[in-house]
C-alpha cells in the first residue's frame, strides 16, 4: 500500500505491506535511525515518536496508520548547531550511557514539559514509568528533566 | 518480530465496517488504538486473515455529555478522557482511574472501549465502569443491544460480544446526587499491570465497589462502606502461596477507594 506522511516537517513516502510497524517504516522506509526498536511489543519505550505532537509507541501502529499524519522524530530536536535544552541537559547530568532508549526518554520529555512546564517529582516519574533505561539508571533522568524544564521555563 | 500477513481495511462509515465484520469465511479483529493488539500481532499470537481498522470512522470518535450521561464512542481515547473536564467534574471516578491505565504513550492511542473489549482482569477502566452501572452499546450488521457489566464481562480476556459485533458506546449515567467515588490501585511501577484495585462509589443510600485483581472479571459488591471491606474478600477464594496477601491487599484498596468516596 501506498504510504506518505510527513516526518519532521519533510513529505515521505513509500509503499509497504499492511503489516509494517511505523517503527520499521521510520527506520527503513525514511531512513531515519534515530528511532531504536527495542521490545517492538510495547514494554519498552525506545521507539517512542510523537503523532501529531502526543508521544505514541510506533512499534504498537502500523505505517499505513500513519497515512496523512505528521510524526516527529528525535531528528527533529536538536538545532542545526547545538543541542536541544532537553539533550544538553541529559548530557550535563549524565542521563545517558549507552543511548540506546534515549531518543525515546526524550520524545516522551519533549510532549510531556510541553503539557506540564512545572512538573513535580512524582510526575515526572510517572511521566517516564513507560521508558526503560537498563543501564544509566532513572535518578539521572529525572535530575535531568528537572534541569530542562527550569531552563525551558526561563526560555 | 512482526505480525503475520493480513488484509488491511480503513473503512468511513460504520456500515461499511460492519458488514467486514459480518465475513464468515475469515478471522476478522478490529484494531483500533492497538495497544493491546499490534503486541499479540508482533507476536504472532493473533494471526488475523483482516484487521479492519476502525481510525477513520469518524462518527465512532465522540465523548460527550448528553442530558447528564456520559457517551463514550469507540474512538475516544484514554487520553481524552484524561484532559476532559466533563469527565472530571462529573465522572471523577474515571479521571482518577483513566490516570492508572498504562503510560502516557498508552493512553495517547488506546481506547476505552478497545480496553473494555479486550477484558483483561487488570485493566481499570472496566473496573469503574462496572461500579459505574455503566451500559454497554454494541452493534452489528444484525441489529444492536445494551448489556450490562455482568452481561458483557464473562471470563478473561472474554466477553459476550459476537464475531460480527462492535462496542460502539458505553454509557455511564450521572452520578447520584450526595455521592462520591474513589480509585486505588497497587502495581509495582506506577502504569504496570496492577494487582489489585478498587472502585467505589459511596451515594446516600448505600455503597457500590468493584473490584480488580479478585478474578477474570470485575468483581461487584453492593452494602455499606464500614462493611464491605470484609464483606467483599470474604467471599474471595484465592488459592497459593500469596492468597492471605492478595485477599489483605484487596481489604484495604477497598477499604482506601470506600474512604475517599465517603470523604
Amino acid at each position: 500500500m501506498r504510504v506518505s506522511m510527513e516526518i519532521n516537517g519533510r513529505p515521505y513516502e513509500g509503499d509497504v505491506e499492511p503489516r509494517t510497524l511505523l517503527s520499521d517504516f521510520i527506520r527503513h522506509g525514511a531512513g531515519l535511525h534515530g528511532t531504536h526498536v527495542g521490545c517492538e511489543h510495547g514494554v519498552c519505550g525506545a521507539c517512542t515518536v510523537q503523532l501529531d505532537g502526543e508521544p505514541v509507541r510506533s512499534c504498537l501502529m502500523l505505517a499505513v496508520q500513519a497515512n496523512g499524519r505528521s510524526l516527529r522524530t528525535v531528528e527533529s530536536l536538536a538545532p542545526p548547531e547545538g543541542l536541544h535544552p532537553i539533550q544538553a541537559a541529559f548530557q550535563e547530568t549524565h542521563a545517558l550511557q549507552c543511548g540506546f532508549c534515549t531518543p525515546g526518554f526524550l520524545m516522551t520529555i519533549e510532549a510531556f514539559l510541553r503539557e506540564r512546564p512545572h512538573p513535580t517529582e512524582t510526575e515526572i516519574r510517572e511521566a517516564l514509568a513507560g521508558n526503560l533505561c537498563r543501564c544509566t539508571g532513572y535518578k539521572a533522568i529525572i535530575e535531568a528533566v528537572e534541569l530542562a524544564a527550569e531552563r525551558l521555563r526561563r526560555s | 518480530m512482526k505480525p503475520a500477513p493480513f488484509v488491511y481495511d480503513a473503512p468511513r462509515e460504520l456500515d461499511e465496517l460492519l458488514a467486514l465484520l459480518a465475513r464468515e469465511d475469515e478471522d476478522v479483529k478490529v484494531l483500533a488504538g492497538g495497544q493491546s493488539l499490534v503486541p499479540l500481532l508482533n507476536f504472532r499470537l493473533a494471526r488475523p486473515d483482516r484487521l479492519v481498522d476502525l481510525n477513520g470512522v469518524a462518527s465512532l470518535a465522540f465523548l460527550r455529555v448528553d442530558d447528564g450521561v456520559l457517551r463514550i464512542g469507540a474512538l475516544a481515547r484514554h487520553a481524552d478522557l484524561e484532559r476532559s473536564p466533563d469527565v472530571a467534574a462529573g465522572w471523577p471516578l474515571i479521571a482518577e482511574a483513566v490516570r492508572h491505565v498504562g503510560h502516557p504513550q498508552i493512553r495517547a492511542r488506546g481506547t476505552v472501549c478497545g480496553s473494555v473489549a479486550h477484558a483483561d482482569p487488570a485493566a481499570e477502566l472496566p473496573v469503574a465502569l462496572c461500579a459505574l452501572d455503566a451500559r454497554f452499546h454494541v452493534r452489528s450488521a444484525r441489529g444492536s443491544r445494551v448489556l450490562t457489566s455482568d452481561e458483557l464481562f464473562l471470563g478473561f480476556l472474554t466477553t459476550s460480544l459476537e464475531p460480527d459485533e462492535l462496542l460502539v458506546e458505553i454509557e455511564v449515567p450521572a452520578m447520584p446526587d450526595g455521592s462520591g467515588s474513589g480509585f486505588a490501585e497497587h502495581a509495582r511501577t506506577h502504569g504496570d499491570f496492577a494487582v489489585g484495585g478498587a472502585a467505589a462509589v459511596v451515594t446516600p443510600g448505600g455503597a457500590r465497589l468493584a473490584l480488580l485483581g479478585a478474578g477474570p472479571v470485575p468483581a461487584r459488591f453492593d452494602g455499606s462502606v464500614e462493611e464491605l471491606p470484609d464483606a467483599a474478600v470474604a467471599g474471595l477464594s484465592f488459592t497459593g502461596a500469596d492468597a492471605g496477601w492478595r485477599r489483605a491487599l484487596l481489604r484495604e484498596l477497598a477499604r482506601r477507594a470506600l474512604e475517599r468516596a465517603a470523604a
